[in-house]
């Protein structure tokens, strides 16, 4: 396959038509046609966004009550940027104090290191002193090489908990959801066994599991102190996550594992493939796309379960900053409120398209539409 | 349509000629229906049927005569509700490697390769060779099919033909002692179909290994067949007489059309189809406990003149 395949299947895997205009006018293919298509594709929505922020500039001039107004998009942008520069400005700060406190352990270094060559002189009660003093320093000096600054997560902070939160409770749901579903498909008697189960559990809203898993964490948590895994909070949100993310990818799975085409089954027969040759050479393979749709949506639901969790429960990550940032009352809220909103669309726009690419890697000849 | 089934030719005992060679596959009154109680339909009544060992016996019929379920009981897909098939003396039981079927739809997985897929039987069927031999394996098998140029590519990248091949080359790598074919072309263009005729022939030719071949084209059947079996259309369908096809090999399409021989054979099958499908529907319209409605006998009014009125 020469650049411009491998180009073109890069687009068609990761889907993202809006490339492939481009990559055919690179390629030196009919210049009309791929206008046609960069209209389409970039153009028409680059008008429809300039549509819609000028509609939200005279919304956020009109929406005014006596203590807030509607950010506006600039004071949204404004607050956006300030954002990124508190991140870096505390990381900054962190980074000096670090180092700081890294000098002040190596001076506490050398003074227990004068200390025990001291000791080596002295004798009796005076080198016991002198021993003693330079293990506290020595302490000192490891408790100060080893200082973790504790200010307050900044939104950047924030962010990469919320992303680490969602993958842990999404990748704890597809392990718990892929084997039961190719069970479930497999077998239609555990199915129907299961089935209740899933039709009832599947239309709960997984904040109302939020007050029962929060339960469950602390209970296994009493008793333990002190260094554990995971952060009590963090896992409370990804359970939560994981409650939620857990019945599409199960109903899909098992939707996928059940509707293996006849044929590839009978072929596993002529072949007289053992169970586990069957799995994972016909069953699995084969069910991998509608698995993967299942992901995707489960992702995606967990995504958004997730912040509204943070919100309730208090739990670190972006739902608790915008629920911080209500609270506070600033000048500056609303425009943060706004900015955090969009991040949080980004984000979930870049987790669907993960899925959707890792979905038409294992889709042959049949990418899902987008 | 019970009296219509004949399986051998009656004459070889009487006469005392040379009994032909022994039967590899035995289908002794075989019955198979779907369904149960009064929504049981019986497909297949009555199958007796000796397959010879060596030969290419080719099963002629109307699609929805029940060729795919008799090829699905022949492979061990499907078990007989009545009767027995027996594989060199021994019942089937189920599928296995030594009935090697080729399926109508190529049934090929989409995720391997052209490679990987006969890699796949072959590794499962000749699972105690040492690997180095399992790989020639796989390679003569792409290379009898002419695919060694796409051997890395995947099904959805290949036309009907060479998914057929490929399907076929992963058969013919089971080493089959019976090679069955569910109508494997019937889904190609007539070029494609004719090309693949000619290779199936001569891949025959040159294992001479029993060969059932399902087929609803008469021609393909005399050029490809020693013996041909129609199977009358169901439901309950059974087996026709059988036509032996007295054509010398290696057989060439061009010339077999002027063949005399071909022609009568041809008609004969053909004809002989043709009536047993109109006594089918005669018998199917007869039983039949519809109203028998007699449309009326009307002469359409004039167009212009009814479009006129409507006009109006």
């Amino acid at each position: 396959m020469n650049w411009r395949g491998k180009a073109l299947r890069f687009c068609e895997v990761t889907g993202l038509p809006i490339l492939e205009p481009f990559v055919r006018l690179a390629a030196g293919e009919d210049p009309k046609e791929q206008f046609i298509g960069i209209a389409k594709f970039v153009l028409l929505p680059s008008v429809a966004m300039a549509a819609f922020i000028g509609m939200w500039s005279i919304a956020a001039s009109k929406v005014v009550t006596d203590s807030a107004k509607l950010p506006s998009p600039s004071s949204t942008w404004a607050a956006g940027k300030q954002l990124f520069a508190m991140h870096t400005a505390q990381r900054e700060a962190d980074h000096a104090r670090r180092i700081e406190k890294l000098g002040e352990a190596k001076t506490l270094m050398l003074q227990a290191k004068q200390a025990e060559s001291q000791s080596i002189d002295a004798s009796g009660a005076e080198q016991q002193t002198l021993l003693a003093n330079a293990e506290v320093l020595k302490s000192k000096a490891v408790r100060a090489a080893n200082y973790i600054p504790t200010s307050a997560p900044t939104f950047i902070d924030q962010i990469l908990t919320s992303v680490k939160t969602v993958f842990f409770g999404f990748a704890l749901a597809t392990f718990i959801a892929v084997p039961l579903g190719v069970l479930c498909g497999m077998n239609p008697w555990f199915n129907a066994a299961m089935n209740p189960f899933i039709q009832l559990f599947k239309p709960v809203s997984p904040l109302a599991w939020l007050p029962l898993s929060f339960i469950v964490i602390m209970w296994y948590y009493t008793g333990s102190s002190g260094d554990t895994w995971f952060q009590k909070s963090f896992l409370i949100s990804a359970t939560t996550v994981t409650m939620c993310s857990l019945w599409p990818t199960l109903v899909n799975t098992t939707l996928g594992v059940a509707s293996v085409d006849k044929d590839y089954l009978n072929v596993a027969r002529v072949l007289k493939l053992s169970w586990s040759q069957k799995l994972f050479k016909i069953i699995l393979p084969a069910s991998l796309p509608l698995m993967f749709a299942g992901m995707r949506i489960s992702l995606g639901v967990g995504w958004m379960v997730l912040i509204a969790a943070d919100m309730l429960a208090q739990n670190p990550g972006l739902g608790k900053f915008v629920w911080d940032e209500f609270q506070n009352g600033s000048s500056m809220t609303y425009a943060r409120i706004a900015f955090s909103v969009i991040v949080i669309g980004l984000i979930g726009l870049f987790l669907d398209r993960l899925m959707i690419c890792l979905r038409n890697l294992v889709s042959f000849g049949n990418p899902s539409p987008v | 349509m019970t009296t219509l089934y004949k399986t051998e030719p009656s004459l070889d005992a009487a006469t005392g000629a040379p009994s032909p060679p022994l039967p590899i596959i035995e289908m002794r009154g075989v019955v198979k229906g779907y369904g149960s109680g009064l929504t049981r339909t019986e497909v297949l009544h009555n199958i007796n049927l000796n397959i010879r060992q060596g030969e290419f016996l080719a099963i002629c019929g109307f699609s929805g005569s029940g060729k795919t379920t008799f090829m699905q009981l022949l492979a061990g897909l499907l078990l007989p509700d009545k009767g027995v098939i027996l594989m060199e003396g021994e019942p089937i039981t189920g599928p296995a490697p030594d009935r090697g079927l080729v399926f109508q739809n190529y049934s090929l997985l989409p995720w391997l390769t052209v490679r990987g897929n006969i890699a796949l039987s072959v590794d499962s069927v000749f699972a105690s060779w040492p690997k180095g031999e399992r790989r020639d394996h796989v390679e003569k098998f792409i290379e009898m099919v002419g695919l060694s140029h796409a051997a890395h590519r995947r099904p959805h990248e290949l036309s009907g033909g060479m998914r057929q091949r490929t399907s076929l080359a992963r058969t013919l790598a089971m080493k089959p002692k019976v090679l069955l074919l569910d109508e494997p072309l019937s889904a190609l263009d007539a070029l494609t179909r004719a090309q693949l005729q000619d290779e199936i022939l001569k891949i025959w030719e040159e294992e001479r290994q029993t060969c059932v071949m399902i087929t609803n084209d008469v021609d393909e059947a005399i050029l490809v067949a020693d013996r041909i079996v129609p199977l009358n259309p169901g439901p309950k369908a059974s087996l026709g007489p059988t036509f032996a096809v007295e054509l010398d090999r290696p057989r060439h399409r061009t010339s077999l059309n002027h063949n005399p021989t071909f022609k009568n054979l041809r008609r004969a099958v053909t004809n002989y189809l043709l009536a047993v499908r109109k006594k089918s529907r005669d018998d199917e319209a007869a039983q039949s406990t519809a109203p028998n409605i007699r449309l009326p006998d009307l002469k359409p009014i004039d167009l212009r003149a009814s479009s006129k009125a409507i006009l109006n």
